[in-house]
């Protein structure tokens, strides 16, 4: 269950990512452990989600340079990028399960694409990843016909069907009850560990993120504010740190909207 | 990005017309004939064709007696009432019936698609299919597109159909002119090439441009309620006014 | 994608209407098969005055369509009206002093060359030319002369 800082899965080195004249990611570095649970937290907008989307090679930084497991996914061709997606399984917010599919079908999806194997074969693979996640019996059901958490622990399932190397969750507990959260969140470190994935978790939830990480970077301003494990993060003196991690609104974090005018500013 | 087609400027509808041919050269240059594409496509074929049947052949029918009644009434005043199945048939295989069609079509099938991969967009169901090195375009935009491709020709000579029908039932049901007449003035009248073939160049022509706008402006939809929305108003706008406009066209060409 | 029985059996009951749709219109409704067939051969005839005659009119003996206006051009030394038909294959046996006339179809209607077949056993062969024709009636030129015959009568009665 360690986390091996060794030996990152991930290397990001002076990225640089703009939206328009707006610089999201200025400069940004971080090397992320192998083969546990690791959090990218921070106020919304800031790019957290922007960062998922640099590793999975759907948004190419402006400089900069983002390897996987050796690979640079930063200059992929479309058919590198099809190749490497094998390896990365999603789980985008609200489970983004395809409604037109029964749930069987949803999660032998990447099966299908990425495999040529015997329908036998297929159903195999599918009621195991089913049934890890406690829904054995729902594979003829279509995707409306579930709860949030069911649809939710479905869309875990087609993530790590294919056993992924990393699992990549962008806001998994959006829209979940509490108990949908803890079995959810359970569901997660257990894949995680029994599979020996690295599962970047893109969140804002503090609380549950503190009881299911191991690992934590916390991005403000198009900057890593702090990074570390959740004990060392509750302690840290890092004043945009502080005010996250608390929820506090009187901070280094900016509570007007920066519009650049100076009588606005006046006011702060 | 979706750009409003209410942009300003001359340039706008060029970008835009390329923006749609780029679509449309992504659709077909990744093509692999196989076994789910076809069933893709049957599937679609119901959704978007089976579905609009009922709608065409009850606007079919009507047209067809409208078109019947008022050849009747214009032809009357020069005793050349007897040429109404010809007058009805030119007006229906030339221009009426395809363009109808595709107008009709674009209301309902091509808002349904527009509004179906808008909410794909919404839910990121296309970006977790791009995740998982599934082409969106391949899996949801060209089934999509075939479909209407093969659908509005057929849907076509159905009103057609559906609308001499409406005629026969006016002009010898109602108005009691003689059957025989009817049919042998249409039968001779009617030219194969010009007439029948022409209007099923003209109603793949606008089932390709309806499937295609409807397709593109779905994908590039922005991912709210808002944005789906307003793709499907640009789709029946642009749908509309380019079926007019190639209409026109094709039919300098053919004449 | 599921493979649902019953949507399967809509999109073919669809498909197979639509295509029913095609056919039954294709032909009941154009004149589909009352085209000349490919094989036909070609004569001419030449008119002084060819009126609203139209390319792709219909050739007819006895009121029966046996072929099309292929072409109508102008002879640039004698300014006639060189009318190219084609005949289908299967009349081949027209006399080669049939003459050729260009009447209109009704009151109304469009003109054809209507071909009234005279006596020759000689039959008209592909390249043949009909020397007896008879030009297009033109309305105005018919009334401008009965008027001048009128006057002319009248003139001639008050002397």
């Amino acid at each position: 269950m360690g986390i091996d800082q060794k030996d990152p899965i991930i290397r990001i080195k002076n990225l640089v990512f703009r939206r328009g004249n707006r610089t999201i990611l200025d400069k940004v570095n971080m090397d992320i452990p192998r083969g546990g649970i690791i959090a990218i937290m921070g106020p919304s907008g800031v790019g957290k989600t922007t960062i998922l989307r640099l590793i999975s090679g759907q948004l190419r930084p402006d400089s900069g340079s983002v390897e996987v497991n050796g690979q640079m996914v930063s200059g992929m061709s479309s058919r590198q990028l099809h190749n490497f997606r094998k390896d990365v399984g999603v789980l985008l917010q609200n489970g983004a399960l395809f409604t037109d599919l029964t749930v069987f079908e949803n999660v032998a999806t990447p099966v299908r694409e990425h495999a040529r194997l015997p329908e036998s074969l297929v159903r195999r693979l599918v009621m195991t990843k089913l049934h890890a996640v406690g829904l054995g019996g729902t594979e003829e059901l279509m995707p409306h016909e579930l709860s949030g958490g069911m649809a939710r622990r479905v869309a875990l399932a087609r993530a790590v069907v294919m056993d992924p190397k990393i699992v990549l969750f962008d806001e998994p507990m959006t829209g979940l009850d509490p108990i949908a959260i803890s079995t959810v969140s359970r569901l997660m470190r257990e894949t995680n560990d029994a599979l020996g994935l690295t599962s970047i978790v893109v969140t804002h939830n503090v609380v549950q993120m503190a009881r299911l990480v191991d690992y934590c970077y916390i991005i403000a301003a198009g900057k890593i504010a702090g990074e570390g494990t959740p004990d060392e993060l509750c302690a840290s003196p890092n004043p945009a740190v502080d005010q996250f991690m608390n929820g506090k609104i009187e901070g280094p974090i900016p509570f007007h909207y920066d519009t650049g005018s100076e009588s606005w500013n006046l006011l702060q | 990005m979706t750009e409003s087609i209410n942009n300003s400027g001359v340039l706008a509808p060029l970008a835009q017309a390329g923006r749609l041919l780029v679509f449309l050269v992504r659709m077909l240059a990744g093509i692999r004939l196989s076994f789910s594409l076809l069933m893709s496509t049957l599937q679609q074929i119901y959704l978007v064709g089976a579905r609009s049947l009922v709608i065409i052949m009850i606007c079919g029918f009507f047209v067809g007696m409208v078109l019947a009644l008022q050849a009747i009434n214009a032809l009357e005043q020069f005793g050349a009432s007897d040429q109404v199945s010809l007058l009805v048939g030119k007006s229906l295989f030339r221009e009426l019936g395809p363009v109808l069609t595709a107008l009709l079509f674009a209301g309902r099938a091509g808002t349904a698609i527009a509004a179906e991969i808008g909410l794909m967009k919404a839910t990121s169901q296309i970006d977790a299919m791009e995740l998982m090195a599934i082409d969106p375009i391949q899996r949801i935009a060209l089934p999509r597109f075939l479909a209407g491709v093969l659908s509005v020709p057929l849907l076509t000579a159905m009103f057609n159909a559906l609308a001499i029908l409406g005629a026969v039932v006016f002009s010898i049901g109602v108005m009691g002119l003689d059957a025989g007449i009817f049919w042998s003035k249409l039968q001779s009248g009617i030219y194969f090439d010009k007439d029948y073939l022409g209007g099923i160049y003209k109603s793949l022509v606008f089932g390709g441009l309806v499937s295609l706008i409807a397709v593109y402006f779905g994908y590039s939809a922005k991912p709210t309620g808002a944005g789906v929305g307003t793709a499907t108003t640009n789709t029946v706008v642009l749908s509309s006014v380019l079926i007019l406009v190639f209409d026109f066209i094709i039919t300098s060409f053919l004449s | 994608m599921r493979p649902n029985y019953k949507v399967e059996l809509a999109s073919g009951v669809f498909l197979m209407l639509g295509i029913a749709a095609l056919i039954w219109l294709a032909t009941k409704a154009t004149n589909y098969g009352q085209d000349i067939g490919d094989e036909a051969y070609f004569v001419t005839a030449r008119f002084t005055n060819v009126a609203e005659l139209k390319r792709r009119a219909p050739v007819k003996i006895g009121g029966v369509t046996v072929g099309l206006v292929e072409s109508i051009k102008l002879d640039p030394v004698t300014f006639d009206a060189v009318v190219l038909l084609r005949i289908d294959q299967r009349f081949d046996e027209i006399p080669l002093d049939t003459s050729a006339a260009i009447l209109t179809s009704g009151v109304l209607g469009d003109r054809y060359v209507g071909l009234e077949p005279g006596g020759d056993l000689d039959v008209l062969q592909d390249g043949d030319e009909l020397f007896i024709t008879q030009s297009a009636v033109v309305l105005e030129q018919l009334v401008s002369k009965f008027l001048f015959n009128t006057q002319g009568d009248s003139g001639k009665g008050e002397n």
